[in-house]
Protein backbone atom coordinates (compact mmCIF):
# COMPACT_ATOMS: atom_id res chain seq x y z
CA UNK A 1 0.00 0.00 0.00
CA UNK A 2 2.84 2.27 1.14
CA UNK A 3 5.11 1.16 -1.33
CA UNK A 4 2.16 2.16 -4.48
CA UNK A 5 1.82 5.43 -2.57
CA UNK A 6 5.50 6.13 -3.43
CA UNK A 7 5.86 4.62 -6.75
CA UNK A 8 2.48 6.94 -7.61
CA UNK A 9 4.49 9.83 -6.16
CA UNK A 10 7.73 8.83 -7.67
CA UNK A 11 6.17 8.86 -11.53
CA UNK A 12 4.35 12.48 -10.24
CA UNK A 13 8.01 14.17 -9.25
CA UNK A 14 9.47 12.77 -12.38
CA UNK A 15 6.83 13.94 -14.75
CA UNK A 16 6.74 17.12 -12.20
CA UNK A 17 10.81 17.59 -13.19
CA UNK A 18 10.57 16.89 -17.09
CA UNK A 19 7.41 19.85 -17.16
CA UNK A 20 9.68 22.09 -15.25
CA UNK A 21 12.97 21.44 -17.13
CA UNK A 22 11.18 23.99 -19.98
CA UNK A 23 10.64 26.81 -17.61
CA UNK A 24 13.85 26.44 -16.11
CA UNK A 25 15.28 26.54 -19.69
CA UNK A 26 13.31 29.46 -20.66
CA UNK A 27 14.10 31.24 -17.14
CA UNK A 28 18.13 30.72 -17.33
CA UNK A 29 17.84 31.84 -21.20
CA UNK A 30 16.51 34.92 -20.59
CA UNK A 31 19.22 35.73 -17.15
CA UNK A 32 21.78 35.04 -19.72
CA UNK A 33 20.63 36.61 -22.72
CA UNK A 34 19.34 39.79 -20.58
CA UNK A 35 22.44 39.60 -18.20
CA UNK A 36 25.15 39.71 -21.25
CA UNK A 37 23.07 41.92 -23.21
CA UNK A 38 22.93 45.21 -20.56
CA UNK A 39 26.12 44.64 -20.14
CA UNK A 40 26.30 46.86 -23.42
CA UNK A 41 24.89 49.90 -22.00
CA UNK A 42 28.03 49.97 -18.88
CA UNK A 43 30.41 51.54 -21.69
CA UNK A 44 27.96 51.93 -24.60
CA UNK A 45 24.92 54.73 -23.74
CA UNK A 46 21.28 52.87 -24.67
CA UNK A 47 20.01 55.67 -26.37
CA UNK A 48 22.63 55.35 -29.16
CA UNK A 49 21.67 51.80 -29.54
CA UNK A 50 18.06 52.46 -29.71
CA UNK A 51 18.37 55.95 -32.30
CA UNK A 52 22.19 55.47 -34.20
CA UNK A 53 21.26 55.09 -37.66
CA UNK A 54 24.70 52.94 -38.45
CA UNK A 55 25.67 49.21 -37.32
CA UNK A 56 29.44 49.84 -37.43
CA UNK A 57 30.98 47.30 -34.88
CA UNK A 58 34.41 47.02 -35.99
CA UNK A 59 35.22 50.87 -36.97
CA UNK A 60 36.41 53.48 -34.44
CA UNK A 61 34.24 54.78 -33.03
CA UNK A 62 32.05 51.78 -33.02
CA UNK A 63 28.20 52.36 -33.76
CA UNK A 64 25.94 50.00 -32.11
CA UNK A 65 22.83 51.00 -34.20
CA UNK A 66 20.11 48.68 -33.90
CA UNK A 67 17.73 50.24 -36.06
CA UNK A 68 19.23 49.47 -39.89
CA UNK A 69 18.59 45.89 -38.55
CA UNK A 70 15.81 46.11 -36.59
CA UNK A 71 13.78 47.58 -39.71
CA UNK A 72 15.80 45.06 -42.31
CA UNK A 73 13.77 42.60 -39.87
CA UNK A 74 10.59 44.64 -40.27
CA UNK A 75 10.66 45.03 -43.77
CA UNK A 76 11.51 41.34 -44.42
CA UNK A 77 8.59 40.31 -42.03
CA UNK A 78 6.26 42.71 -43.64
CA UNK A 79 6.51 41.84 -47.13
CA UNK A 80 6.75 38.11 -45.71
CA UNK A 81 3.33 38.76 -44.48
CA UNK A 82 1.70 40.99 -47.72
CA UNK A 83 1.89 37.86 -49.43
CA UNK A 84 1.62 34.80 -47.07
CA UNK A 85 -1.37 35.71 -45.30
CA UNK A 86 -3.47 36.34 -48.71
CA UNK A 87 -2.21 33.17 -49.65
CA UNK A 88 -2.48 31.26 -46.37
CA UNK A 89 -6.04 32.14 -46.00
CA UNK A 90 -7.11 31.63 -49.03
CA UNK A 91 -5.52 28.16 -49.05
CA UNK A 92 -7.19 27.44 -45.69
CA UNK A 93 -10.74 28.76 -46.81
CA UNK A 94 -10.37 26.51 -49.85
CA UNK A 95 -9.17 23.08 -47.36
CA UNK A 96 -11.45 23.97 -45.03
CA UNK A 97 -14.65 24.94 -46.95
CA UNK A 98 -14.68 23.88 -50.88
CA UNK A 99 -12.18 21.23 -51.92
CA UNK A 100 -13.29 17.58 -52.33
CA UNK A 101 -12.46 15.69 -49.55
CA UNK A 102 -10.00 13.54 -51.59
CA UNK A 103 -7.98 16.85 -52.55
CA UNK A 104 -7.77 18.01 -49.31
CA UNK A 105 -6.43 15.17 -47.86
CA UNK A 106 -3.65 15.69 -50.05
CA UNK A 107 -2.89 19.14 -49.53
CA UNK A 108 -3.39 19.41 -46.36
CA UNK A 109 -0.57 16.75 -45.18
CA UNK A 110 1.52 18.36 -48.41
CA UNK A 111 1.42 22.03 -46.93
CA UNK A 112 2.52 20.67 -43.74
CA UNK A 113 5.44 18.85 -44.87
CA UNK A 114 6.90 22.40 -46.35
CA UNK A 115 6.88 23.12 -42.07
CA UNK A 116 9.39 20.01 -42.04
CA UNK A 117 11.98 21.52 -44.77
CA UNK A 118 15.32 22.07 -43.01
CA UNK A 119 15.68 26.31 -43.41
CA UNK A 120 19.13 26.17 -45.30
CA UNK A 121 17.52 24.01 -47.65
CA UNK A 122 15.19 27.03 -48.30
CA UNK A 123 17.83 29.74 -48.70
CA UNK A 124 19.61 27.31 -50.57
CA UNK A 125 16.95 27.13 -53.22
CA UNK A 126 16.31 30.88 -52.42
CA UNK A 127 20.13 31.75 -53.54
CA UNK A 128 20.38 29.36 -56.54
CA UNK A 129 16.84 29.97 -58.08
CA UNK A 130 15.12 32.73 -56.66
CA UNK A 131 17.67 35.39 -56.83
CA UNK A 132 19.07 35.06 -60.00
CA UNK A 133 15.16 35.39 -60.88
CA UNK A 134 14.61 38.34 -58.51
CA UNK A 135 17.87 40.14 -60.66
CA UNK A 136 17.12 39.47 -63.92
CA UNK A 137 13.14 40.12 -64.13
CA UNK A 138 13.59 43.27 -62.27
CA UNK A 139 16.86 44.41 -63.60
CA UNK A 140 18.84 45.13 -60.38
CA UNK A 141 22.04 45.28 -59.53
CA UNK A 142 21.95 42.01 -57.51
CA UNK A 143 19.11 39.52 -56.77
CA UNK A 144 19.68 39.61 -52.98
CA UNK A 145 17.32 41.82 -51.82
CA UNK A 146 14.65 42.20 -49.07
CA UNK A 147 12.11 41.05 -51.73
CA UNK A 148 13.59 37.88 -52.10
CA UNK A 149 13.84 37.63 -48.53
CA UNK A 150 10.35 37.97 -47.91
CA UNK A 151 8.93 35.68 -50.47
CA UNK A 152 11.23 32.67 -49.10
CA UNK A 153 10.35 33.80 -45.61
CA UNK A 154 6.78 33.90 -46.96
CA UNK A 155 6.96 30.62 -47.92
CA UNK A 156 8.24 29.34 -44.36
CA UNK A 157 5.20 30.73 -43.04
CA UNK A 158 2.55 29.51 -45.14
CA UNK A 159 2.26 26.18 -43.04
CA UNK A 160 1.47 27.81 -39.68
CA UNK A 161 -0.90 30.21 -41.24
CA UNK A 162 -2.42 27.26 -43.98
CA UNK A 163 -2.69 25.11 -40.89
CA UNK A 164 -4.00 27.20 -37.74
CA UNK A 165 -6.32 29.33 -40.25
CA UNK A 166 -7.48 25.96 -41.28
CA UNK A 167 -8.21 24.40 -38.05
CA UNK A 168 -10.28 27.72 -37.04
CA UNK A 169 -11.88 27.56 -40.16
CA UNK A 170 -13.68 24.25 -39.88
CA UNK A 171 -14.06 24.35 -36.21
CA UNK A 172 -16.91 27.50 -36.99
CA UNK A 173 -19.96 24.83 -36.26
CA UNK A 174 -21.93 23.80 -38.73
CA UNK A 175 -25.17 24.62 -37.65
CA UNK A 176 -23.70 28.20 -38.13
CA UNK A 177 -23.43 27.61 -41.79
CA UNK A 178 -26.37 25.76 -42.18
CA UNK A 179 -28.42 28.93 -40.80
CA UNK A 180 -26.59 31.42 -43.29
CA UNK A 181 -27.34 28.81 -46.20
CA UNK A 182 -31.10 28.09 -45.00
CA UNK A 183 -31.45 32.29 -45.07
CA UNK A 184 -30.86 31.79 -48.92
CA UNK A 185 -27.37 32.71 -49.02
CA UNK A 186 -24.64 31.63 -51.30
CA UNK A 187 -21.63 29.47 -50.41
CA UNK A 188 -19.36 32.19 -51.27
CA UNK A 189 -21.70 34.56 -48.70
CA UNK A 190 -21.57 31.83 -46.25
CA UNK A 191 -18.01 32.01 -46.39
CA UNK A 192 -17.14 35.35 -46.09
CA UNK A 193 -20.08 36.89 -44.54
CA UNK A 194 -20.13 33.98 -41.67
CA UNK A 195 -17.65 31.83 -42.03
CA UNK A 196 -14.73 33.86 -41.88
CA UNK A 197 -15.77 36.26 -39.63
CA UNK A 198 -16.45 33.72 -37.15
CA UNK A 199 -13.19 31.97 -37.52
CA UNK A 200 -11.20 35.81 -37.37
CA UNK A 201 -9.58 35.16 -33.87
CA UNK A 202 -7.95 32.45 -35.13
CA UNK A 203 -6.80 32.89 -38.04
CA UNK A 204 -5.50 36.24 -36.79
CA UNK A 205 -3.68 33.99 -34.24
CA UNK A 206 -2.34 31.96 -37.20
CA UNK A 207 -1.07 35.21 -38.65
CA UNK A 208 0.50 36.31 -35.42
CA UNK A 209 2.52 32.65 -35.48
CA UNK A 210 3.68 33.17 -38.75
CA UNK A 211 5.16 36.51 -37.73
CA UNK A 212 6.96 35.05 -34.55
CA UNK A 213 8.28 32.89 -37.45
CA UNK A 214 9.36 34.80 -40.18
CA UNK A 215 10.81 37.26 -37.49
CA UNK A 216 13.21 34.80 -36.01
CA UNK A 217 14.19 32.59 -39.26
CA UNK A 218 18.19 33.24 -39.33
CA UNK A 219 19.75 31.02 -42.26
CA UNK A 220 16.99 31.40 -45.06
CA UNK A 221 17.03 34.85 -44.55
CA UNK A 222 21.37 35.23 -44.59
CA UNK A 223 21.59 33.39 -47.56
CA UNK A 224 18.98 35.31 -50.11
CA UNK A 225 19.05 38.98 -48.30
CA UNK A 226 22.27 40.04 -48.99
CA UNK A 227 23.01 41.63 -45.37
CA UNK A 228 24.25 45.37 -46.02
CA UNK A 229 23.42 46.45 -42.87
CA UNK A 230 21.45 49.74 -44.07
CA UNK A 231 18.18 51.74 -43.04
CA UNK A 232 16.24 50.23 -46.15
CA UNK A 233 13.51 52.84 -47.36
CA UNK A 234 10.03 51.90 -47.92
CA UNK A 235 9.32 50.32 -50.92
CA UNK A 236 12.64 51.13 -52.53
CA UNK A 237 14.40 49.59 -49.74
CA UNK A 238 12.55 45.62 -50.60
CA UNK A 239 14.24 45.73 -54.05
CA UNK A 240 17.69 46.35 -51.95
CA UNK A 241 19.63 43.90 -49.59
CA UNK A 242 19.23 44.41 -46.33
CA UNK A 243 20.60 42.71 -43.08
CA UNK A 244 18.14 41.29 -40.10
CA UNK A 245 18.85 41.12 -36.72
CA UNK A 246 19.01 37.64 -36.67
CA UNK A 247 21.34 37.07 -39.41
CA UNK A 248 23.85 39.96 -37.91
CA UNK A 249 23.85 37.51 -35.00
CA UNK A 250 24.60 34.31 -36.92
CA UNK A 251 27.38 36.62 -38.71
CA UNK A 252 29.23 38.07 -36.41
CA UNK A 253 28.87 35.97 -33.35
CA UNK A 254 32.01 33.89 -34.56
CA UNK A 255 34.03 36.28 -34.67
CA UNK A 256 33.79 38.85 -31.85
CA UNK A 257 36.21 38.85 -28.76
CA UNK A 258 34.28 37.50 -25.45
CA UNK A 259 33.13 39.78 -23.33
CA UNK A 260 33.98 42.80 -25.70
CA UNK A 261 31.11 45.30 -26.38
CA UNK A 262 30.63 44.03 -29.62
CA UNK A 263 30.02 40.62 -28.02
CA UNK A 264 27.57 42.61 -25.87
CA UNK A 265 25.71 44.33 -28.75
CA UNK A 266 24.98 40.98 -30.01
CA UNK A 267 23.50 39.82 -26.95
CA UNK A 268 21.32 42.79 -26.59
CA UNK A 269 20.03 42.37 -30.33
CA UNK A 270 19.13 38.77 -29.84
CA UNK A 271 17.27 40.50 -26.07
CA UNK A 272 15.39 42.68 -28.46
CA UNK A 273 14.43 39.83 -30.98
CA UNK A 274 13.40 37.86 -28.10
CA UNK A 275 11.18 40.37 -26.57
CA UNK A 276 9.48 40.32 -30.32
CA UNK A 277 9.02 37.34 -30.09
CA UNK A 278 7.92 36.95 -26.80
CA UNK A 279 5.24 39.78 -27.13
CA UNK A 280 3.94 38.42 -31.27
CA UNK A 281 3.70 34.34 -29.08
CA UNK A 282 1.45 36.39 -25.84
CA UNK A 283 -0.99 38.52 -28.58
CA UNK A 284 -1.18 35.39 -30.67
CA UNK A 285 -1.94 33.36 -27.69
CA UNK A 286 -4.73 36.01 -26.19
CA UNK A 287 -5.89 35.69 -29.40
CA UNK A 288 -6.27 31.97 -29.08
CA UNK A 289 -8.12 31.53 -25.74
CA UNK A 290 -10.90 34.65 -26.87
CA UNK A 291 -11.81 32.46 -29.64
CA UNK A 292 -14.73 30.19 -28.89
CA UNK A 293 -18.26 29.40 -29.50
CA UNK A 294 -20.93 28.50 -26.87
CA UNK A 295 -22.79 26.87 -29.26
CA UNK B 1 -55.74 12.27 -46.19
CA UNK B 2 -57.60 15.14 -47.05
CA UNK B 3 -58.31 16.17 -50.58
CA UNK B 4 -58.87 20.01 -49.96
CA UNK B 5 -58.15 22.52 -47.64
CA UNK B 6 -59.70 25.81 -46.88
CA UNK B 7 -56.58 27.77 -47.49
CA UNK B 8 -55.44 25.81 -50.33
CA UNK B 9 -52.32 23.75 -50.48
CA UNK B 10 -48.93 25.01 -50.23
CA UNK B 11 -46.80 21.66 -50.55
CA UNK B 12 -47.36 18.84 -52.61
CA UNK B 13 -45.00 15.78 -52.53
CA UNK B 14 -45.22 12.55 -54.84
CA UNK B 15 -43.16 9.81 -54.40
CA UNK B 16 -40.63 11.31 -53.12
CA UNK B 17 -37.49 8.66 -52.03
CA UNK B 18 -34.20 9.28 -50.99
CA UNK B 19 -30.65 7.75 -50.01
CA UNK B 20 -27.87 8.06 -48.23
CA UNK B 21 -25.68 5.86 -50.15
CA UNK B 22 -26.95 2.67 -50.30
CA UNK B 23 -29.64 3.38 -47.21
CA UNK B 24 -33.12 4.04 -48.37
CA UNK B 25 -34.00 6.48 -45.57
CA UNK B 26 -37.29 7.33 -47.30
CA UNK B 27 -39.66 5.67 -49.22
CA UNK B 28 -42.34 7.07 -51.63
CA UNK B 29 -43.58 10.07 -49.36
CA UNK B 30 -46.89 11.46 -50.97
CA UNK B 31 -48.27 14.40 -49.08
CA UNK B 32 -50.42 17.61 -49.41
CA UNK B 33 -49.29 20.27 -46.88
CA UNK B 34 -51.98 23.04 -46.75
CA UNK B 35 -51.39 26.73 -46.48
CA UNK B 36 -51.64 28.70 -43.43
CA UNK B 37 -51.81 26.47 -41.23
CA UNK B 38 -49.18 24.35 -38.91
CA UNK B 39 -48.59 20.80 -39.71
CA UNK B 40 -46.43 18.93 -37.56
CA UNK B 41 -44.25 15.11 -38.21
CA UNK B 42 -43.70 12.92 -35.38
CA UNK B 43 -42.26 9.55 -35.17
CA UNK B 44 -39.59 7.66 -33.24
CA UNK B 45 -35.81 9.11 -33.51
CA UNK B 46 -34.59 8.37 -36.77
CA UNK B 47 -37.88 7.48 -38.87
CA UNK B 48 -36.75 10.34 -41.49
CA UNK B 49 -38.99 12.99 -40.60
CA UNK B 50 -36.36 15.70 -40.00
CA UNK B 51 -34.57 14.15 -43.16
CA UNK B 52 -37.70 14.75 -44.91
CA UNK B 53 -38.41 18.20 -43.73
CA UNK B 54 -34.55 18.92 -44.94
CA UNK B 55 -36.14 17.52 -48.41
CA UNK B 56 -38.40 20.71 -48.79
CA UNK B 57 -35.76 23.58 -48.73
CA UNK B 58 -33.16 21.28 -50.39
CA UNK B 59 -30.90 21.55 -47.10
CA UNK B 60 -29.84 17.39 -48.33
CA UNK B 61 -28.42 19.23 -51.27
CA UNK B 62 -25.46 19.54 -49.22
CA UNK B 63 -25.11 16.74 -47.51
CA UNK B 64 -22.15 13.91 -50.36
CA UNK B 65 -24.08 10.96 -51.67
CA UNK B 66 -27.58 12.27 -50.50
CA UNK B 67 -29.94 11.10 -53.76
CA UNK B 68 -33.53 12.04 -53.86
CA UNK B 69 -36.27 10.99 -56.54
CA UNK B 70 -40.38 12.36 -56.59
CA UNK B 71 -41.45 15.31 -57.03
CA UNK B 72 -41.64 18.35 -54.15
CA UNK B 73 -44.08 21.26 -55.62
CA UNK B 74 -44.07 24.52 -53.60
CA UNK B 75 -46.26 27.23 -54.15
CA UNK B 76 -46.95 25.17 -57.44
CA UNK B 77 -43.56 25.12 -58.99
CA UNK B 78 -41.08 21.85 -58.82
CA UNK B 79 -38.04 22.90 -56.31
CA UNK B 80 -36.31 19.97 -57.54
CA UNK B 81 -36.25 20.83 -61.18
CA UNK B 82 -33.38 21.84 -62.66
CA UNK B 83 -33.93 25.89 -63.58
CA UNK B 84 -34.14 25.71 -59.89
CA UNK B 85 -32.64 28.41 -57.93
CA UNK B 86 -31.79 26.71 -54.36
CA UNK B 87 -30.66 30.17 -53.28
CA UNK B 88 -34.22 31.76 -54.28
CA UNK B 89 -35.84 28.90 -52.70
CA UNK B 90 -34.15 28.85 -49.06
CA UNK B 91 -35.00 32.47 -49.52
CA UNK B 92 -38.57 31.48 -49.89
CA UNK B 93 -38.68 28.49 -47.30
CA UNK B 94 -37.42 29.11 -44.21
CA UNK B 95 -35.74 27.13 -41.46
CA UNK B 96 -35.18 27.08 -38.03
CA UNK B 97 -32.51 24.59 -36.37
CA UNK B 98 -32.95 22.48 -33.62
CA UNK B 99 -30.72 24.22 -31.61
CA UNK B 100 -30.22 27.75 -31.65
CA UNK B 101 -27.84 29.06 -33.95
CA UNK B 102 -27.44 32.52 -34.11
CA UNK B 103 -24.33 34.03 -36.35
CA UNK B 104 -21.70 35.09 -33.66
CA UNK B 105 -22.14 38.89 -34.50
CA UNK B 106 -24.99 41.68 -32.70
CA UNK B 107 -28.51 40.92 -32.66
CA UNK B 108 -29.47 43.39 -35.39
CA UNK B 109 -26.44 42.33 -37.74
CA UNK B 110 -28.20 38.77 -37.13
CA UNK B 111 -31.13 40.21 -38.36
CA UNK B 112 -30.19 42.09 -41.28
CA UNK B 113 -27.99 39.69 -42.24
CA UNK B 114 -31.00 37.82 -44.97
CA UNK B 115 -31.97 41.19 -46.02
CA UNK B 116 -28.98 42.34 -46.47
CA UNK B 117 -27.38 39.66 -48.82
CA UNK B 118 -30.63 39.96 -50.69
CA UNK B 119 -30.30 43.30 -51.18
CA UNK B 120 -32.41 45.60 -48.97
CA UNK B 121 -30.99 48.77 -48.55
CA UNK B 122 -28.84 49.93 -45.63
CA UNK B 123 -31.64 53.04 -45.17
CA UNK B 124 -34.59 50.36 -44.92
CA UNK B 125 -32.49 48.21 -42.25
CA UNK B 126 -33.60 49.61 -38.87
CA UNK B 127 -37.20 49.42 -40.10
CA UNK B 128 -37.04 45.82 -41.23
CA UNK B 129 -35.49 44.70 -38.11
CA UNK B 130 -37.64 45.95 -35.70
CA UNK B 131 -40.46 44.37 -38.05
CA UNK B 132 -38.64 41.34 -37.65
CA UNK B 133 -38.27 41.40 -33.94
CA UNK B 134 -41.61 42.68 -33.14
CA UNK B 135 -42.94 39.63 -35.18
CA UNK B 136 -40.47 37.15 -33.32
CA UNK B 137 -41.91 38.61 -29.77
CA UNK B 138 -37.88 39.34 -29.13
CA UNK B 139 -38.52 43.14 -29.84
CA UNK B 140 -39.51 44.33 -25.92
CA UNK B 141 -36.61 42.42 -24.15
CA UNK B 142 -33.86 43.52 -26.90
CA UNK B 143 -34.91 46.88 -28.34
CA UNK B 144 -32.79 48.91 -25.83
CA UNK B 145 -29.36 46.50 -26.57
CA UNK B 146 -29.56 45.86 -30.43
CA UNK B 147 -25.90 45.82 -30.97
CA UNK B 148 -24.63 43.13 -28.21
CA UNK B 149 -23.55 39.75 -29.55
CA UNK B 150 -26.65 37.36 -29.75
CA UNK B 151 -24.55 34.75 -28.23
CA UNK B 152 -25.16 36.93 -24.93
CA UNK B 153 -28.78 36.14 -25.49
CA UNK B 154 -30.51 33.06 -23.47
CA UNK B 155 -31.12 30.01 -25.38
CA UNK B 156 -35.01 30.39 -25.60
CA UNK B 157 -34.13 34.23 -26.49
CA UNK B 158 -31.75 33.02 -29.16
CA UNK B 159 -34.38 30.45 -30.81
CA UNK B 160 -36.61 33.53 -31.47
CA UNK B 161 -34.14 35.84 -32.79
CA UNK B 162 -33.40 32.58 -35.43
CA UNK B 163 -37.23 32.65 -36.08
CA UNK B 164 -36.85 36.17 -36.23
CA UNK B 165 -34.09 36.20 -38.93
CA UNK B 166 -35.79 33.60 -40.73
CA UNK B 167 -39.05 36.38 -40.79
CA UNK B 168 -36.81 38.72 -42.12
CA UNK B 169 -36.27 37.73 -45.66
CA UNK B 170 -40.13 37.01 -45.50
CA UNK B 171 -40.52 33.55 -46.47
CA UNK B 172 -43.84 31.97 -47.54
CA UNK B 173 -42.97 28.76 -45.43
CA UNK B 174 -40.97 28.31 -42.00
CA UNK B 175 -40.00 25.05 -41.60
CA UNK B 176 -39.18 23.88 -37.96
CA UNK B 177 -36.79 21.14 -37.22
CA UNK B 178 -37.76 20.52 -33.38
CA UNK B 179 -37.45 24.20 -32.53
CA UNK B 180 -37.76 23.39 -29.06
CA UNK B 181 -35.51 20.36 -28.17
CA UNK B 182 -32.69 22.50 -26.32
CA UNK B 183 -34.85 24.47 -24.54
CA UNK B 184 -36.75 24.64 -20.62
CA UNK B 185 -40.66 24.44 -20.64
CA UNK B 186 -41.40 28.55 -20.20
CA UNK B 187 -39.11 29.11 -23.09
CA UNK B 188 -40.93 26.15 -25.03
CA UNK B 189 -44.27 28.01 -24.58
CA UNK B 190 -43.43 31.18 -26.20
CA UNK B 191 -42.40 29.68 -29.14
CA UNK B 192 -45.32 27.72 -29.09
CA UNK B 193 -47.32 30.98 -28.95
CA UNK B 194 -45.33 32.48 -31.17
CA UNK B 195 -45.75 29.83 -33.87
CA UNK B 196 -49.28 30.17 -33.61
CA UNK B 197 -49.34 33.77 -34.31
CA UNK B 198 -47.12 32.93 -37.41
CA UNK B 199 -49.70 30.36 -39.01
CA UNK B 200 -51.87 33.41 -39.86
CA UNK B 201 -49.29 34.60 -42.29
CA UNK B 202 -47.16 31.67 -43.14
CA UNK B 203 -47.29 27.87 -44.01
CA UNK B 204 -45.76 26.46 -41.18
CA UNK B 205 -44.03 22.81 -40.71
CA UNK B 206 -42.73 21.66 -37.54
CA UNK B 207 -41.03 18.56 -36.32
CA UNK B 208 -41.15 17.75 -33.32
CA UNK B 209 -40.53 14.88 -30.70
CA UNK B 210 -43.12 16.16 -28.32
CA UNK B 211 -45.97 14.60 -29.11
CA UNK B 212 -48.17 16.93 -26.77
CA UNK B 213 -46.48 19.93 -28.49
CA UNK B 214 -47.75 18.42 -31.65
CA UNK B 215 -51.34 18.17 -30.37
CA UNK B 216 -50.98 22.04 -29.10
CA UNK B 217 -50.01 24.09 -31.84
CA UNK B 218 -50.87 22.08 -34.75
CA UNK B 219 -53.97 22.01 -37.45
CA UNK B 220 -52.37 18.00 -39.01
CA UNK B 221 -50.16 15.61 -37.78
CA UNK B 222 -48.09 13.15 -39.75
CA UNK B 223 -46.65 10.26 -38.40
CA UNK B 224 -43.47 8.78 -39.95
CA UNK B 225 -41.96 5.43 -39.37
CA UNK B 226 -38.80 3.98 -40.48
CA UNK B 227 -38.88 6.37 -43.63
CA UNK B 228 -42.26 5.16 -43.92
CA UNK B 229 -45.18 8.30 -44.19
CA UNK B 230 -47.97 5.66 -42.01
CA UNK B 231 -50.63 8.24 -41.59
CA UNK B 232 -51.39 11.93 -42.15
CA UNK B 233 -54.64 13.77 -41.10
CA UNK B 234 -56.67 16.19 -38.69
CA UNK B 235 -54.59 16.19 -35.42
CA UNK B 236 -57.31 15.82 -33.39
CA UNK B 237 -58.23 12.55 -35.47
CA UNK B 238 -54.39 11.63 -35.38
CA UNK B 239 -54.82 12.06 -31.76
CA UNK B 240 -58.08 10.64 -31.28
CA UNK B 241 -59.03 8.15 -33.32
CA UNK B 242 -56.09 6.69 -35.32
CA UNK B 243 -56.65 4.22 -38.16
CA UNK B 244 -53.08 2.36 -38.42
CA UNK B 245 -52.05 0.37 -35.93
CA UNK B 246 -48.47 1.47 -35.78
CA UNK B 247 -49.65 5.16 -35.39
CA UNK B 248 -52.01 4.27 -32.30
CA UNK B 249 -49.09 2.47 -30.80
CA UNK B 250 -46.92 5.29 -30.68
CA UNK B 251 -49.42 7.68 -30.10
CA UNK B 252 -50.64 5.57 -26.61
CA UNK B 253 -46.81 5.05 -25.84
CA UNK B 254 -45.96 1.61 -26.63
CA UNK B 255 -42.64 2.37 -28.43
CA UNK B 256 -39.92 5.03 -29.37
Amino acid sequence: MLNRQLKEKGIESLLFAAGAAAVLALFLLCIFLFKDGLLLFENYPISSFLTDTKWYPTSEPEHFGLLPLLLGSLIVTVGAILFSVPLGIATAIYISELADPKISNILKPVTEILAGIPSVVYGFFGLVILVPIVQKTLQIPTGQTALTGSIMLGIMALPTIISISEDAISSVPRSIKEGSLALGSTKWQTIYKVTVPAALSGISAAVMLGVGRAIGETMTVMMVTGNSAVIPGFPSGLFAPVRTMTATIALEMGEVPQGSDHFHALFAIGSVLFITTFIINIIANYIKRRYRFNL
Amino acid sequence: MPETYENGTEIEVKDLNLWYGDNHALHDISIDIPKNSVTAFIGPSGCGKSTFLRCLNRMNDLIPNCRIEGQVNISGEDIYAKETDVVDLRKRVGMVFQKPNPFPMSIFDNIAYGPRIHGMSKKEMPEIVENALQSGALWKEVSDRLDVSALDLSGGQQQRLCIARTLAVKPEVILFDEPCSALDPISTSKIEDLILELKKDYTIVIVTHNMQQAARISDHTAFFLLGDLIEFGKTNQIFENPQEKETEDYITGRFG
